[in-house]
């Protein structure tokens, strides 16, 4: 398969970094939702076994890790819903720039309700 | 004279060539949308009952789990995110394959790693989800859920 020219296929802005960012949160949430499969199914190992591993994710490091896993997820989401917009909607493609902001802000409203609780549980003691 | 090759009666109608190409890739994309709205109701509400409500990640543990699967409730909740986010999640690394692997052994290898990935992890979760046991035999009584003893 020939590779495309540069400077033709990618067009920068809004529209291209939407996407790529799509790309890279899906690909981030799909290998964590293997894990998160994995380290569920130890609840049929042993109650010890379970505790063992999320107690592993209650750790500062790891609850910097889930704010990220969060961020990730509010994104995608949120764009998703932008795509669908772009495809169903008849004046979607006309407004994805402003759409892609409207993401933006509900993205920050979304994270400013969670990340100050969920900093609290993980480095409050509780 | 041999047989000339046969010439359409030109009042015979048009027929279009069937397509040999499937609907997969539609009904693919048609997935993607559908699944990715459930999804945003169903990972919003798992995030927010076990990262928000109350003590957040840190009252997650063994007898967490067997208190919300005590419930049908949020059994069928964590089947229906299982599979529609494994299938969600596979159909997107799948195109993302497609796009970016060029040399069709690497595409071939990939694929299979991420079908297989699928089915272990889907029928693993499934499996977990109705066989789980919120009360094993000889379990401490603090680290199983209230209801056991």
């Amino acid at each position: 398969m020939p590779s495309a020219p540069a400077g033709t296929l990618y067009r920068g802005r809004e529209g291209m970094w939407s996407w790529v960012a799509h790309r890279v949160t899906g690909v981030l949430i799909f290998f964590f939702l293997l894990v998160h499969i994995l380290d569920t199914a130890l609840v049929r190992v042993s109650p010890e076994a379970y505790n063992a591993v999320i107690g592993t994710y209650q750790t500062p490091i790891m609850g910097l890790g889930e704010a990220g896993l969060v961020a990730a997820i509010v994104f995608h989401a949120f764009n998703g819903i932008r795509i669908i917009l772009v495809d169903f909607w008849v004046k979607g493609p006309k407004y994805q720039r402003v759409m892609l902001w409207v993401v933006i802000g509900l993205f920050v409203v979304t994270m400013a309700g969670f990340l100050p609780r969920h900093l609290m549980h993980v480095f409050g003691g509780n | 004279m041999s047989s000339a090759p046969a010439i359409a009666d030109p009042r015979d109608s048009y027929k279009r060539q069937k397509s040999t190409r499937s609907n997969f890739e539609l009904y693919g994309w048609v997935f993607m949308r559908g699944s990715g709205v459930v999804l945003l109701v169903l990972i919003f509400g798992h995030l927010f009952v076990n990262l928000m409500v109350g003590d957040g990640v840190n009252a997650i543990d063994f007898a967490f789990v067997g208190g919300k699967w005590a419930s049908p409730f949020w059994q069928i909740w964590d089947l229906l995110m299982l599979w529609l986010g494994m299938m969600h999640g596979t159909n997107g690394v799948r195109t993302i394959i497609n796009d970016y692997a060029e040399r069709p052994l690497v595409r071939m290898w990939l694929k299979i790693a991420l079908y297989t990935a699928f089915v272990a992890t889907t029928v693993l979760g499934t499996l977990v989800i109705f066989t789980f046991e919120p009360c094993p035999a000889g379990a401490p009584a603090d680290l199983v859920a209230s209801f056991c003893s």
